[in-house]
């Protein structure tokens, strides 16, 4: 039942007559002639409500959530309740810098912690997404190209595993999309990027480890190659947690960075945000940064902005990105240190290995057997599709039924029939366990009784939906009957 | 170790399954040159109790001021109810509903925002939001310039009334793509966006922006502007306060046609100031549009039973679909904090909203009145107010609002940078948080402070 139609017109009244409405200053041409129609419900019918939809989702702290690309570690409760402390909450975006010093020491630290870990010269905190610093990112490419009065580069290069974001945020700045194969061992075809790399090459975008689970092993010349055209070479972070500690982009010849806080930082994934996405720049991006940063001037902080930094590529939005993750994602940098931060990605590195030879073991194909799995890895059901006539869809909803949520499914678009599988570093070895035992107990199933599977899920609040009438019959909000 | 739960027993098994003898065996396909790395300048790791200590401090400095700024965030009581429930692990710790079955819960509550957010703003369809209020404008931008096929140009008329953020950010976002803004003046007496100052042949334009309020707080005329712009055969974006609109004409219904997009700041809807984020932006349009519309939409089906239940739809607009012709490079959005906004909304019902409106729009009023019965503050406009107005000093703004911090108390925000014509003005807001003893602080200070020939020039920190 939806809290509207539990509403009952004059609830909010109560009992006896109701004041008069309030707001007689405005002049009666400006206000609306109906009430905006907002559910009446009681604060108990409130709660109860929302208390009993939560009931319905899966999450880190309900269930197994190997979703892969997204990092779906535990979430430390201390990251929320210290970001949540009253003084962050109630400042202002715009209160004087001397109201603000505690939350822009943490901002300022954070920002120096970053720079550390990825071997970046510098670092914007503020996009609030991943794909807001994609866009920060290649805007400052386009701008840095522009300074040189090099207008001919029209062109970005992405790989065909990346993320549909990239391509999208290239063609926000402008740029035409070019794309580049992957080899059958998963990395860069190389011989491929050396033929469409040229004069109109402003960069290429390139996630490493990348989106089917390997390391990039010619990451080097790849990097050269791309350099040596001058273009510029774009991090999409994605898959930090992988190498944290271990290997930066920066070392690796990088010039620009985005990481995604709620993915290797541990924030909240919220049933679908807020994330935050930093960037980290080499020293010649440095000046175009997005606006505002923080400052450490003496024995203050203060804020950067337009006036400080006049190249900037400028504001992203009204104030400081998504702050109150910010401080999660600072939080739980203290709370891991250096030490912490090391065994992220030898943690993380240590389950996705683990589970791909176990699942290979039970006869399940992988898409690189040959590779070592970074923080997450593929499994392919093209021979299972093909030989019982279940695919990765079927596989997927049936986990939802023994309390595994599903992996990433039919991403990257590249390999037919994929799972992709991020166990992440928080998980112990007995939920793997279980979950191996399940895929295998589930394989059994599509080949004995495979109805099984394609009418899964058999145990949630609905069964399986039907996403084609959902885009055909839109509706989109409630309208009473 | 911190959130790391292996056994060592469990770590020689699993290294033992894959066939490896230690974990960094791991990483032998990562070049050895590239794996020289330290990261000593990170602090090494520190116990919850430590670091809680320290994050108590640093608040303590923070956020305790008697606060009369708005500017597009603002100050509104959040029932205790709203972050009980957003911040339950259920909410907090799932993603992306992209398993459906597994996400009806976030799901159905998604559909009852858009829900709130089409009725609120008396359009068709809402989406499940975007980054902030500026960003969300930039898309309403780009979104119009798709939309509109019967306007050839990429421009844009952006009254200069529009946030000034809002402006630049839009700027930032819309500019790799040709799109070009003309920034429109205001009524130096209203403080609004006459007739006088719309072009008097616009040409060729894809879109108008009209703020209701604008940042000054002063109401615009949003039928003469709706319909101005429709006769020229553009869109029209309405940028509004969602708390506004509980008493304010709703964008769909502006002029003879209604805007055709609305978007803005959702923030004053349960979201707390937190230093400006994370807050969300919100979007709602005309059913014809809803194909142009960025991010993520639910949308209500059937499940193999037949029984109802909530997916997200639409999505061959996505990027993870349409890669480099996607609506927008969006995917993740500000989930919780929707979350948080639809379930305040449902708590305070229409009437709440209306209440905290009407009563920040009295407050604001009171203030106004009382501080411009001192001598040498001025109400800079004439048109009827929000919840915010701008007021003029004849004495230099930035030492009245140093002795004002002095006292603990945040007088406003200055539009000496972004409006240096207006001279000496001071944006000021007092929502229903505000009491009328708070007015009075601020009224008895500000007294004090023009009474004495000479401003206070350096005042000592505050003691908090």
């Amino acid at each position: 039942m939806l809290i509207f139609e539990q509403s009952k017109a004059g609830r909010k009244d109560g009992p006896g007559k109701r004041k008069k409405k309030q707001g007689s200053a405005i002049p009666k041409n400006f206000l609306r002639k109906q009430s905006a129609g907002l559910p009446e419900v009681s604060e108990l019918q409130a709660v109860r409500h929302y208390t009993r939809l939560s009931q319905k989702n899966f999450s880190i702290d309900t269930h197994f959530y190997p979703l892969g690309s997204c990092t779906m570690k535990y979430n430390p409760r201390a990251c929320n309740s210290l970001a949540m402390l009253p003084g962050f909450l109630n400042r202002h975006p715009l209160s004087p810098d001397m109201f603000g010093q505690g939350v822009m020491a943490c901002l300022y630290e954070l920002q120096e912690m970053l720079k550390e870990v990825t071997g970046m010269n510098a670092v914007s905190l503020t996009p609030a997404a991943g794909a807001q610093g994609e866009f920060a990112g290649m805007a400052m490419i386009r701008a840095y190209h522009d300074a040189q009065g090099d207008t001919a580069r029209t062109e970005v290069l992405v790989p065909d595993a990346a993320h549909g974001t990239n391509p999208a945020s290239a063609v926000m700045c402008g740029y035409t999309v070019r794309e580049i194969p992957t080899s059958s061992n998963g990395d860069v075809d190389v011989d491929e990027l050396k033929k469409v790399v040229g004069p109109q090459t402003a960069g290429l975008m390139l996630t490493n480890p990348s989106t089917v689970g390997v390391f990039d092993r010619n990451i080097q010349e790849i990097s050269s190659t791309v350099h040596k055209a001058g273009g510029l070479l774009y991090y999409d972070g994605a898959n930090l947690n992988a190498i944290l500690g271990k290997v930066r982009p920066g070392d690796m010849g990088f010039d620009v960075i985005h990481m995604n806080l709620h993915k290797t930082f541990s924030t909240p994934h919220g049933g679908g945000g807020p994330g935050a996405g930093p960037v980290g720049v080499s020293e010649r991006l440095t000046p175009f940064l997005p606006v505002p940063m923080v400052a450490h001037d003496g024995d203050e902080y203060r804020w950067l902005t337009e006036k400080d930094c006049p190249q900037t590529i400028g504001r992203l939005s009204a104030f400081m990105g998504n702050t109150g993750v910010l401080l999660r994602a600072y939080v739980y940098a203290r709370l891991l240190g250096k030490e912490g931060m090391i065994r992220v990605s030898e943690y993380s590195t240590l389950n996705a290995n683990y589970m791909m030879a176990e699942m290979k073991k039970k006869g399940f194909d992988l898409a690189y057997p040959d590779r070592r799995a970074t923080h997450e890895f593929i499994v392919t059901m093209k021979r299972q599709a093909k030989e019982l006539g279940t695919n990765t869809m079927d596989f997927a909803k049936r986990l939802l039924d023994y309390g595994f949520h599903a992996p990433t499914t039919y991403f990257p678009l590249l390999i037919p029939e994929c799972l992709l599988i991020e166990p992440t570093e928080t998980e112990d070895k007995d939920t793997l366990d279980a979950f191996i035992d399940t895929m295998e107990k589930i394989l059994k199933e599509a080949q004995e009784n495979p109805e099984q599977l394609k009418d899964a899920p058999h145990t949630l609040p609905v069964r399986r939906l039907d996403d084609v009438r959902a885009a055909r019959e839109l509706d989109l909000a409630w309208k009473a009957e | 170790m911190p959130f790391i739960p292996h056994t060592e027993k469990e770590v020689k098994e699993m290294l033992d399954a894959i066939g490896v003898s230690s974990i960094e065996d791991l990483f032998d396909e990562i070049p050895p040159e590239l794996k020289a790395v330290s990261i000593d300048a990170v602090p090494s790791t520190q116990s919850e109790m430590d670091v809680s200590r320290l994050m108590m401090e640093r608040a303590e400095e923070d956020g305790r001021q008697l606060s009369f700024i708005g500017a597009g965030a603002y100050e509104h009581h959040i029932p205790a109810a709203v972050w009980e429930l957003t911040t339950r692990g259920e909410f907090y710790t799932a993603y992306t509903p992209y398993q459906a079955e597994a996400s009806q819960g976030t799901l159905q509550l998604l559909y009852e925002y858009q829900t709130m957010m089409s009725r609120l703003n008396g359009l068709d369809v809402s989406n499940a939001s975007l980054y902030d209020g500026a960003s969300g404008l930039a898309e309403a931008v780009l979104m119009a310039v798709r939309a509109n096929r019967k306007s050839k140009s990429k421009k844009i008329l952006m009254p200069k009334t529009v946030h000034p953020h809002y402006r630049k950010t839009v700027e930032a976002i819309v500019n790799k793509q040709d799109i070009k803004l003309e920034i429109l003046d205001y009524d130096a007496t209203g403080g609004h966006l006459s007739p006088e100052q719309l072009p008097q042949s616009p040409g060729d334009f894809a879109a108008l922006v009209i703020p209701q309020p604008n940042f000054f707080g002063v109401m615009e005329d949003v039928d003469m502007l709706t319909d101005w712009a429709h006769s020229h055969g553009a869109l029209v974006i309405a940028v509004v306060n969602p708390i506004a609109l509980a008493l304010l004409q709703p964008p769909g219904e502006w002029g003879e046609n209604g805007a055709d997009i609305a978007c803005g700041e959702g923030q004053p809807l349960g979201i707390p100031l937190s230093s400006g984020g994370p807050y969300y932006g919100f979007m709602c349009c005309k059913q014809a549009l809803v194909r142009q519309m960025p991010g993520r939409i639910i949308g209500k089906t059937l499940d193999m039973d037949g029984k109802p239940g909530y997916t997200l739809t639409l999505q061959a607009r996505e990027q993870h679909i349409r890669r480099s012709k996607a609506t927008s490079n969006i995917c993740t959005n500000q989930g919780l904090m929707i979350t948080a906004s639809t379930i305040h909304m449902a708590i305070l019902g229409a009437h709440g909203l209306e209440e905290a409106a009407a009563t920040s729009n009295e407050n604001t009023n009171t203030l106004i009145d009382k501080l411009t019965a001192l001598p040498g503050v001025e109400k800079v406009f004439e048109r009827p107010v929000f919840h915010e107005a701008v007021l003029k000093f004849d004495t230099p703004l930035k030492d009245v609002l140093r002795a004002l911090n002095a006292q603990n108390l945040i007088g406003g925000y200055s539009l000496e940078d972004e409006y240096p014509e207006l001279d000496n003005a001071l944006l000021v807001c007092a929502t229903e948080t505000k009491t009328q003893a708070d007015i009075d602080t601020y009224v008895n200070h500000l007294e004090r402070i023009l009474s004495k020939q000479e401003t206070v020039k350096c005042p000592v920190s505050p003691k908090i």
